[in-house]
């Protein structure tokens, strides 16, 4: 069982607030020991996320999470809003990029950078993303 | 009761650790370590038994009166181990005190505890040997482990071959890996070197399976959004097989056959290329008029 | 409102990417270099990402947007510059930037340009020799 060594709470709200997850996630990937290339595949997916946080989520909040499982070191973050929610999550996931055009909303992209992916949404309710990465 | 085993263990100190010295000493067939050690590890064994044994409990090694004794039998697998003793030569270091222990055992104790006691003393001696031998195996995996991360670095050498052209020799199996070690080692060196063209040759790779494949073509893929091109050469027959069974998709790879041709080509997509100079021996001979010419 | 500088070298428009960049700052970008490629009737578009340690899918297709524009004004794009991480975790995204050219740094990127506009008049850049074979 992960255990949380620290965590910290950002808001999702604007733009100038995804460049700030971006710097943040940045700084507590590096702390984790997390490689180069590891630390921006991380920051990448949660560009990713906190933009669909602000964009369709109507902006929401960010959990980020310190990880130690006595083993190994992880990072997590808690991506939540109470935006009008996915109808179809399966379809949102196969949304990919390869036409680099489109409305795909980079949740199929953000899965694959990263080790554990997690996501509820209800429609009318909201929308919670959880990625997590490991060193 | 394991209080007999004690005071037997604790009275007969001295003897017990000789006659085991010889015993073990006569058993051994290959002498891979200096006697003197040997001796050092069945005195410090035999104190830390003493002491673990007077705690009592002889049922659970769990128990951190044990714990002396693990360690003892943790240097002593580690250093049969990497001396190259086999696991049962290993096991026999404790399994040798059976004798003289024994022996002991059945002078002092009275008939009616006597297999009691024999008993306690064999579970104890087995589960310690079980322990050597487990602590064996485990430093022989830390060796087999630290070589594998050795070969690893050998093995993925990123060499220049020319102004502007990488070769990236690959030899053995690619595993996951390797080949992610291999992507980052490349693309590191692309950007170091300035490099716009990388050979990556797999004439040493016998086979090739989906994910290795599906590797391949991503840091392919991620050289040519840095600015550098790849060529696949050396590709096997059976390889060139699997790739279409698989139904891997090269795209607009460029495959070449060897890393003469494939060497040839990033000559000419990097403007440069190879010319034969004038026979040396004509101008000797040139150089030869002229000299006499000025004298 | 900040702004991203365009310099302009010759027929080509040079941008250096050193900010980590908001949504609008990169769309700002797009429209600024659009209407400087009409305006100095550009040939070329270099964009230099190399102080970029993030690319993620809203900047690649800012890329792609802007080498489909330049072309539709008659104008090559170049990207040039890309770091290894970055590029790594581009592909693994998914994002395939196609459309978009890329090339090591600022140089080959200008010869790139160059090659791909058959232009006769060149950058003085440091006296290499272009070499035999300097058409696609």
């Amino acid at each position: 069982m992960a255990q949380v060594a620290r965590a910290d709470a950002l808001a999702v709200r604007g733009e100038s607030d995804v460049v700030l997850v971006r710097q943040t996630v940045r700084t507590w990937s590096i702390q984790q020991g997390f490689t180069l290339v590891d630390q921006t595949k991380m920051v990448t997916a949660a560009s990713e996320i906190a933009r669909n946080t602000v964009i369709y989520g109507g902006g929401g909040t960010v959990r980020i999470e310190a990880l130690d499982n006595g083993t190994r070191k992880g990072l997590r973050l808690v991506f939540e809003d109470q935006g009008p929610g996915i109808k179809d999550v399966e379809m949102a996931l196969r949304d990919g990029y390869t036409t680099g055009t489109g409305l795909g909303m980079g949740l199929g992209g953000a899965r694959r950078l990263v080790n554990e992916f997690a996501i509820e949404s209800v429609p009318g309710k909201g929308t919670k993303v959880i990625l997590t990465r490991w060193k | 009761m394991a209080i007999r085993l004690s005071e037997i263990v604790r009275n007969n100190h001295a003897s017990l650790l000789s006659e085991w010295i010889s015993e073990l000493k006569s058993t051994l067939s290959r002498k891979l370590i200096k006697e003197s050690e040997l001796e050092e590890q069945c005195a410090a064994f035999l104190t830390a038994l003493d002491h673990g044994v007077s705690s009592g409990q002889t049922r659970s090694l769990e128990d951190k009166s044990w714990g002396e004794t693990k360690e003892v039998l943790g240097s002593v697998s580690r250093t049969r181990a990497q001396a190259g003793y086999s696991p049962s030569e290993t096991a026999l270091f404790v399994f040798a005190l059976k004798k003289p222990l024994f022996a002991r055992i059945a002078k002092e104790v009275p008939p009616a505890e006597l297999a009691a006691e024999q008993w306690n003393a064999t579970v104890l001696l087995d589960q310690l040997g079980l322990y050597v031998t487990e602590m064996y195996q485990r430093s022989r995996e830390e060796v087999i482990a630290r070589q594998q991360q050795e070969m690893l670095e050998l093995s993925t050498p990123v060499v220049k071959l020319w102004d502007g052209i990488l070769a990236l020799p690959m030899i053995g199996t690619l595993d996951s890996a390797r080949t992610q070690v291999v992507m980052e080692t490349l693309l590191q060196r692309i950007v170091e070197t300035g490099s716009a063209v990388a050979i990556l040759d797999i004439t040493g790779v016998p086979t090739v399976d989906t994910l290795v494949a599906q590797h391949l073509l991503k840091t392919i893929a991620a050289a040519r959004l840095m600015g550098a091109d790849c060529i696949i050469s050396g590709i096997r027959p059976q390889i060139a097989q699997t790739i279409v069974h698989l139904g891997v998709d090269l795209g607009t790879v460029t495959t070449k056959a060897t890393l003469a041709d494939a060497f040839a080509l990033a000559l000419r997509r990097t403007g440069q290329s190879v010319v034969r100079i004038a026979a040396p021996k004509k101008k000797d001979s040139e150089a030869d008029k002229e000299r006499k010419e000025r004298e | 409102m900040e702004r991203i500088p365009i310099l302009r070298m010759g027929k080509y428009l040079l941008v250096t990417i050193q900010v980590d960049m908001h949504d609008r700052l990169a769309m700002q970008l797009q429209e600024d270099l659009t209407s400087r490629i009409a305006k100095d009737q550009a040939r070329g578009v270099l964009i230099d990402i190399s102080a970029l340690d993030i690319v993620d899918s809203f900047i690649g297709r800012m890329l792609a947007d802007i080498a489909g524009m330049s072309r539709i004004l008659d104008a090559q794009t170049v990207v040039v510059g890309m770091q290894p991480a970055v590029a790594i975790t581009l592909v693994e995204l998914g994002l395939s930037l196609q459309g978009v050219r890329t090339a090591l740094d600022v140089e080959r990127g200008m010869k790139l340009l160059e090659q791909s506009l058959g232009d006769a008049t060149s950058i003085a850049h440091s006296g290499e020799d272009d070499g035999p074979g300097g058409e696609s």
